[in-house]
């Protein structure tokens, strides 16, 4: 592509990615954002300043060197632009469709601050891709060193983990409780939003890259332990995740069609309810839904739910409805704006400052209603938001017939069956040097959500691969615990 | 058992840890242990998890009652093959709808002090819900503890039948469970003290803590599906003699 002067690149917008159209993408659960073609990504990468400081990488949890591999695209280098991608991410196709840039490097971005910030995610999707299609990197493992090291948890921090293991010589098991690995990114995202494949791709090609062996079925805590571990492995990485699902503890959780969106997600995207009867596992969707909460997880639970009701499943049909409903306001949303644009065009309500106080049930187990009560914003709490107050005599009924709890997860408590020494806080989640990864347990480093509680999976590989540079500087000897 | 499959609690009836050998002992109620039902020798599952849950907590209690009803008598085997070990008298009352049904009468025998079998038509045994002779023995010896496994209903009501005798019943439930590692919470009971997941806090409670109508209640939720997902696996399995006979009046 000819240079272009300064100017002139200032004036290409930002490039939109092509999406499924609402009424479509809502009848089915194919990937809703198509990706960028080649010449929109470098088109969009022409829009790079190159900034000599740039404070994009600030924003990135594991360094990806931005305005280079963004270069490279830009010059059409494709497989120049993978290799400095993979020198600090494994997973770019992945990283490319779920990370919140918005919050992280394009929040940095010089542009954004007069107009609209580079579609970075958009591009490192189009590099992740690219890489998945053409093969032309190969990650190498680094020469054996002879030390054995066991990652629990396959999900983005492990993965991560695993994988810089991998490369530094490391003889690396893993271990995964559910029946296929990936965790969240596969039971929790569903496939329109990170495709299943993409998954398995990025895993399956790093695992054999690098001979990782991954032991599906394995429950941590109950099928083998971190003691055991911890005899068999010389180091030991704990990325369990926050597994455990957070109900709000009012009357009526009980009532038949009140789930947990852990449990709602998991019958859609692991099992595969939405294709039920062609897969075995069931799931039901109301005719009028609640999901509390508006994080990601809520977005993903809703947008199901829309698509199960347009596939006419459970009470779905026409007339259905899904609501957000969340006790702050619409500034507060912590989901990726992205997401709740596209929850919005699919027809998903948001009802703010809105917080439910029971669940109403029919007299036959299921819910007539969930009684709610309208909020209003105090002075800001302990995270810096403003802190949602209940307005009294505000209650008010709304008919729903399902109500999806996401409201955040803490770490499944069974890991830490015989694991002593291991200090957790009071939600549950592992005390660890944030820098390290080091727990209170020789031996043993943690990262990931089991450390922080529910965050994002790029904060999660972060915490990987922090703890995995830490673990290689102890096995070789470079640093003492 | 294969890539479209559903992921389902049983539970452990027999162990051999010398052969490597689980015994699972399963009724065809479903899609799913339908086609359990048509594997043979050699066939594999495309996964198994656990053992899951906490174990049985044994000692020598003194006169203990082990209560199964239906496919829920094989899981009670071994709790009662330990507690005899551990030095109980053990009174074992096993029951089933009709004689066909009533499995391992010889090795619940040969692990009891006293075995009463009861039939609900009286086709063998005493024809009677096991609850009856439960509480003929509640009323006149002293039992220290009791441990009942069947179907939710039998459950439900061997609970209301130790209640009023204060005697310690622990049964062993089975809700709806999709992962079993506690991270969906499909699987929770109503507890005095609040929610519990059978998964990993269970599958033992206290029987007369648990809400029993909401118990029962849960286990219905998915019932159409079920029933659909039956029907279906039964038509695109139907015995080659119906299908010959349908070909033939062709």
């Amino acid at each position: 592509m000819a240079e272009l002067s300064k100017k002139d690149r200032m004036k290409i917008p930002r490039q939109d990615m092509p999406v499924q159209e609402p009424d479509a993408r809502v009848r089915n659960f194919t990937e809703v954002a198509l990706g960028f073609s080649k010449e929109m990504a470098q088109l969009e990468a022409q829009r790079c300043l190159q900034c000599k400081d740039a404070s994009c990488m600030e924003g990135c949890p594991v360094e990806v060197p931005i305005p280079d591999f963004v270069g490279a695209v830009r010059d059409g280098d494709m497989a120049k632009a993978v290799q400095i991608m993979k020198s600090k991410n494994n997973l770019p196709a992945i990283c490319g469709r779920v990370c919140p840039q918005e919050v992280q490097c394009e929040s940095r971005c010089i542009l954004g601050k007069k107009g609209e910030a580079v579609a970075i995610g958009r591009i490192e999707r189009f590099v992740g891709d690219y890489e998945l299609a053409n093969k032309t990197y190969a990650v190498k493992k680094g020469a054996p060193t002879g030390k054995k090291v066991a990652v629990v948890g396959t999900g983005p921090a492990g993965l991560t983990c695993a994988v810089d293991m991998g490369i530094y010589g490391h003889d690396v098991t893993m271990f995964e409780s559910l029946h296929t690995p990936g965790g969240v990114l596969v039971y929790g995202i569903p496939e329109f939003r990170l495709p299943k494949a993409v998954i398995g791709a990025e895993i399956e090609n790093a695992a054999n890259a690098l001979g990782i062996k991954i032991n599906s079925s394995h429950i941590v805590g109950r099928t083998l332990f971190i003691d055991e571990l911890l005899s068999e492995y010389d180091a030991v990485f704990l990325g369990t995740g926050a597994g455990l699902p957070m109900f709000s503890p009012i009357p009526g959780i009980n009532l038949n069609g009140v789930m947990s969106a852990n449990e709602f997600l998991t019958r859609v995207n692991l099992m595969k309810g939405y294709l039920f009867p062609e897969f075995d596992t069931p799931v039901w969707v109301g005719k009028k839904v609640a999901v509390i909460g508006a994080g990601n997880v809520a977005m993903d639970s809703a947008r199901c739910a829309a698509r199960l009701q347009s596939l006419g499943m459970g009470n779905g049909g026409p007339g259905s409805e899904v609501h957000i409903v969340y006790r702050r306001s619409s500034e507060e949303v912590p989901a990726r704006r992205e997401e709740v644009h596209h929850a919005q065009e699919e027809g998903v309500i948001f009802d703010f400052l809105t917080n439910p106080i029971e669940i109403l049930g029919d007299g036959k187990g299921g819910i007539s209603a969930m009684r709610c009560i309208k909020m209003e914003l105090g002075e800001p709490d302990q995270s810096g938001r403003r802190r949602p107050v209940p307005i009294e005599g505000s209650e008010f009924d709304m008919e729903v017939d399902q109500v999806v709890f996401a409201l955040g997860t803490n770490p499944n408590p069974i890991v830490f069956v015989n694991a002593e020494g291991l200090e957790r806080k009071r939600q549950g989640t592992v005390v660890a040097n944030q820098e390290t990864g080091r727990t209170t347990l020789k031996g043993v480093w943690a990262g990931g959500d089991v450390v922080t509680g529910a965050a994002t999976v790029i904060s999660a590989m972060g915490a990987g691969k922090r703890a995995a540079a830490d673990m290689n500087e102890y096995l070789k000897g470079k640093t003492a615990w | 058992m294969h890539e479209n499959g559903e992921r389902i609690p049983l539970t452990i009836a027999d162990y051999d840890r010398k052969a490597g050998t689980l015994t699972m002992i399963f009724q065809e109620v479903g899609k799913s242990t339908l086609e359990m039902a048509t594997m043979k020798v050699g066939d594999e599952f495309k996964t198994i998890v656990g053992p899951l849950g906490h174990p049985t907590e044994v000692e020598n209690f003194g006169t203990i009652i082990c209560v199964g009803g239906g496919v829920g008598i094989a899981p009670v085997y071994p709790i009662a093959r330990e507690l005899k070990e551990a030095g109980n008298h053990v009174i074992s009352i096993i029951g089933a709808r009709t004689k066909d049904l009533l499995l391992w009468e010889d090795k619940m025998r040969a692990v009891s002090d006293e075995l009463i079998v009861t039939t609900d038509d009286g086709s063998y045994g005493r024809k009677d819900l096991v609850t009856v002779p439960l509480k003929e023995i509640l009323e006149t010896r002293k039992v220290a503890k009791i441990w009942a496994i069947g179907p939710a209903i039998m459950m439900k009501f061997v609970s209301a039948t130790t209640e009023p005798f204060k005697v310690p019943t622990i049964v062993s439930l089975n809700t709806i469970m999709i992962d079993g590692t506690g991270m969906c919470g499909g699987c929770r009971v109503l507890m005095e003290d609040g929610a519990k997941f059978v998964c990993v806090d269970g599958p033992e409670f206290d029987a007369h803590k648990v809400d029993w109508n909401n118990l029962l209640s849960r286990m219905t939720f998915y019932r159409d599906q079920e029933q659909a997902a039956t029907a279906r696996w039964k038509e695109s399995h139907k015995c080659n003699l119906d299908r010959a006979v349908a070909e033939g009046v062709k």
